[in-house]
């Protein structure tokens, strides 16, 4: 009989530490306190084999501040070249600029980084081409954490059968519905300030729907 | 870093002083040094007294109120392009005000060590902030003006005496000056003045102004006959013209108009007629500047070329609102007045729509405003709701028509929120193909929602059934209320949909007739008077009026007298339902004045005990109401 219990308590303990799961120590700050790092990639196209990354624009974020001084973009010198892309972004190939190798714009765009958590708008493009890059030069591949601006958008929106979803909301629809200017739309560092002011504008709106309790890191984290 | 959101940067400053006087090198470097700060409405960017950053602060977009003293007077108004919070970094002493954004605001902050070498160096730069600090404000024409337009006081006593806060503006003159020359002939000239829509011409000579020529000058000299049409400028115009300096104020300006009994005066670079002119300032001008009165608002905003104008008359309208309620005049007429210059503001954004369309519309249209603006109830802004229909077309023209009118209703959602309308979360605007049919289309679709009535339907029906034409051609809105009201009569059972839908509102009192509070969200412990008190009310007065098929009244305190008409038996409960809507509603304005709000929801902690009695004296007659309607469309009273 006792033997039972034993065995019980300890299935039971089991389950509760299961169902428990450990939240992520770092995700119990503030996102007042936390340097993000709001980034965009122009590319020759989509193909994570084939294509390639011309630009990262990235700017860091901190409380609700954006210190031009603090940011980064920087073209990269390719081989790879893909006509069809360019009346996207508008790179020429030999657009008279400084353009250093792709292991050099790396190295330096890692150590911009650190520890900082992405935002991006569907970031998993972005870091797939940035971890393809890595890869190619030999380089560690991103642990960041990330968040992805596409996503969280649709967590702002009212729950209501009169409106229709979109599975995918692009950020030109973002900023149109937060009135943020479409001035150097397609260039990094354009869209990656886009994408900054848009994240500014979610979590304000997330914040007036959270329930209770304070507004932290880990709500943007988990639902 | 030199880079595109430098660029941004540099390319904004560039436009407002003291940046105008920098070369567009200097602005570039000192862009790299920025940083930009996004801020939520109501937060405090600093407070009186703290001590003073290294950074001064440029606003980008929104708009910061500066406040000062015991009593939080807001001293002045910073909107886009404006500088503050740069006195006290020169002076080295603490913040002499509070800065709090007004409203969702991106700043941009300067620090102070990048920027004081060019106010040394500038001497343009120099002049305009010692004028600037001379005056105590951001705007040194605005305080020298604000100064004089109340009498003269000191700046102590500015603290007590500022009861018209948002009326410290600049006087604005129209910069944009047509003018002629002594040889053109007068017929050309009034079609040049028809056309740029101005009353005064300046007739210059080497682009010094020599004359004027005015409305009642062509209607004084040539309309009489006393000079032919053929006539030139040089005959009839009023010469020499009488000059005064562009930063002029309100009072010296009036005092020079009265003086001369002129209606114009020109500005030039100096203030004498040696130097270029540099605008006209009209007696119009004046009396926007100087104030607040319904013609002269909605005037404005018909002179108005851009959304961005009609801005700022939304905020003098604002502040007449406040006016009406302080001096108590009748919420009836109060919400007449502002109902009427809120349908002239979207009416223009309207006219500003279609000018940007390449060609006029396709068809005839209407645009409706459904909701509280539908209602006539709405004082304050709210989120736009609104919806278009336009007339049928043939068959191969439609998807060309719908496209057009979607095209046309982007603008106009876009020119609305500019003017400060908040997008609708639920996406219910013209911009939405959902929402921007023919009217054979509304016709379907609101058979659709009489005959297969659910609960969304009845949430839809709610919302549009109270449209009212906000522009465009009357006879289609009206085709499209016959058409209800006739399919409604045709199928009663929607009535016992809508009243269902009527009583699911939330009761306002609990058990022990305590307020009920929400639970929980942003506005957790709050009372919401709009879905507890005024969405019951103007819910039942919607079923009520349809059942008596009563079209073209969608205000609801006019509902309930037209029913107090027609129902005599319960005329003394109706007058009393008309009563408590204008109450509650003045009192949600009140509140959403007192907030910069919607006013929607309310702290109860912050009401005298006379306001709760008052607020729940109303809640009896929202019962004594439900109860009528619920017994009155009984299911086996109807079928």
């Amino acid at each position: 009989m006792k033997n039972f219990f034993e065995k019980w308590k300890t299935i039971l303990f089991d389950f509760l530490t299961i169902t428990k799961k450990p939240i992520d120590e770092s995700l119990l700050h503030s996102v007042e306190n936390t340097r993000f790092v709001v980034l965009d990639t122009e590319t020759t196209g989509f193909d994570y084999d084939n294509d390639r990354m011309l630009c990262i624009g990235a700017i860091t974020l901190k409380d609700g501040v954006i210190a031009i001084s603090e940011s980064f973009e920087m073209y990269i010198h390719q081989e790879h070249y893909d006509k069809s892309s360019v009346q996207i972004h508008g790179i020429l190939r030999d657009l008279v600029m400084e353009k250093p190798s792709e292991l050099e714009v790396l190295q330096q765009f890692l150590t911009f980084l650190g520890d900082s958590i992405i935002i991006a708008h569907h970031t998993i493009f972005d870091i797939t081409m940035i971890n393809r890059a890595l890869e190619r030069n030999g380089l560690p591949l991103l642990t960041n954490k990330t968040l992805d601006t596409a996503f969280l958008y649709k967590k702002t929106l009212i729950r209501s059968n009169i409106l229709e979803y979109k599975d995918h909301y692009a950020l030109d629809d973002l900023a149109d519905k937060f009135d943020i200017s479409k001035k150097d739309r397609h260039t990094a560092m354009g869209d990656a300030y886009i994408t900054a002011i848009a994240f500014l504008k979610i979590v304000k709106k997330l914040k007036e729907k959270k329930r209770k309790g304070e507004f932290l890191l880990k709500d943007l984290f988990y639902y | 870093m030199k880079n595109t959101i430098s660029h941004r940067v540099a390319d904004f400053l560039k436009n407002f002083p003291p940046f105008t006087f920098l070369n567009q090198n200097d602005i570039e470097v000192l862009s790299e040094q920025i940083s930009i700060i996004y801020k939520e409405k109501d937060n405090v960017i600093f407070a009186e007294n703290d001590e003073t950053h290294d950074s001064f602060y440029v606003v980008h977009k929104g708009a910061v109120a500066l406040r000062k003293g015991v009593k939080n007077d807001t001293i002045d108004m910073c909107d886009e392009g404006d500088i503050f919070g740069l006195r006290p970094l020169i002076a080295n002493e603490n913040y002499k005000m509070e800065a709090r954004a007004y409203e969702e605001t991106i700043l941009y902050s300067i620090p102070i060590d990048i920027f004081r070498p060019y106010a040394l160096q500038n001497k343009d730069v120099g002049n305009f902030l010692i004028q600037s600090f001379a005056s105590n404000t951001t705007n040194p024409y605005s305080e020298s003006y604000r100064g004089k337009l109340y009498g003269e006081t000191l700046a102590g006593d500015l603290l007590d005496n500022t009861p018209q806060i948002l009326d410290i503006h600049p006087v604005k003159y129209s910069k944009k000056i047509v003018t002629c020359s002594s040889a053109t002939p007068v017929k050309e000239i009034a079609q040049m003045m028809t056309k740029k829509n101005v009353g005064a011409i300046l007739v210059v000579e080497d682009k010094l102004p020599i004359g004027i020529i005015t409305d009642k000058d062509l209607r004084n000299k040539i309309v009489t006959g006393e000079y032919p049409i053929t006539s030139a400028a040089s005959v009839i115009m009023t010469s020499p013209v009488i000059t005064y300096p562009k930063n002029l104020t309100t009072t010296q300006a009036q005092m020079a108009m009265m003086k001369s009994n002129i209606s114009h005066i020109c500005l030039t670079k100096d203030g004498t007629p040696n130097t270029k002119a540099v605008g006209i300032l009209s007696k119009h001008d004046v009396m926007v500047s100087l104030g607040n009165n319904p013609a002269v608002l909605i005037k404005a905003v018909k002179r108005a070329k851009k959304y961005k104008e009609i801005k700022p008359i939304r905020a003098s309208i604002m502040q007449l609102l406040q006016g009406y309620l302080d001096q108590n005049i009748p919420i009836t007429l109060t919400s007449k007045i502002i109902t009427e210059l809120n349908d002239v503001c979207i009416q223009q954004v309207i006219a500003i729509a279609l000018k940007k369309m390449p060609t006029p519309p396709p068809a005839k249209f209407a645009w409706l405003a459904m909701g509280s603006q539908g209602r006539s109830e709405q004082l304050l802004q709210t989120d736009q709701d609104n919806a278009l229909v336009y007339e049928d077309v043939a068959e191969e023209l439609k998807e060309k028509t719908q496209k057009y009118f979607l095209e046309l209703a982007a603008h106009v959602n876009k020119g609305l929120f500019e003017i400060g309308y908040e997008y609708c979360p639920a996406e219910m605007m013209a911009s939405n193909p959902k929402w921007c049919l023919s009217l054979e289309e509304w016709k379907k679709l609101v058979h659709h929602w009489i005959t297969n009535t659910g609960k969304d339907e009845v949430l839809l029906s709610f919302i549009f059934f109270d449209y009212s034409l906000s522009y465009g051609d009357s006879e289609l809105a009206n085709k499209l209320s016959d058409y209800i009201l006739e399919d409604i009569k045709a199928n009663p059972v929607f009535y016992l949909h809508l009243v269902s839908g009527a009583l699911q509102s939330p009761s306002p009192t609990g058990f022990f007739r305590q307020f009920l509070l929400e639970q929980d969200g942003a506005n957790k412990d709050f009372f919401d008077i709009k879905r507890r008190a005024l969405m019951p009310l103007s819910d039942a007065a919607r079923v009520l009026i349809l059942s008596h098929s009563v079209k073209s009244i969608s205000n609801t305190p006019e509902r309930f007298e037209k029913l107090a008409e027609l129902e005599p038996q319960n005329r003394e409960l109706y007058l009393s339902c008309a009563y408590s809507y204008k109450a509650l509603l003045k009192f949600r304005t009140k509140q959403g004045l007192l907030h910069n709000d919607s006013g929607q929801y309310i702290a109860l902690e912050h009401l005298t005990k006379l306001e709760k009695i008052k607020l729940k004296s109303t809640f009896k007659t929202i019962k004594e109401l439900q109860e009528i309607i619920s017994i009155r469309f009984n299911p086996s009273n109807i079928l």
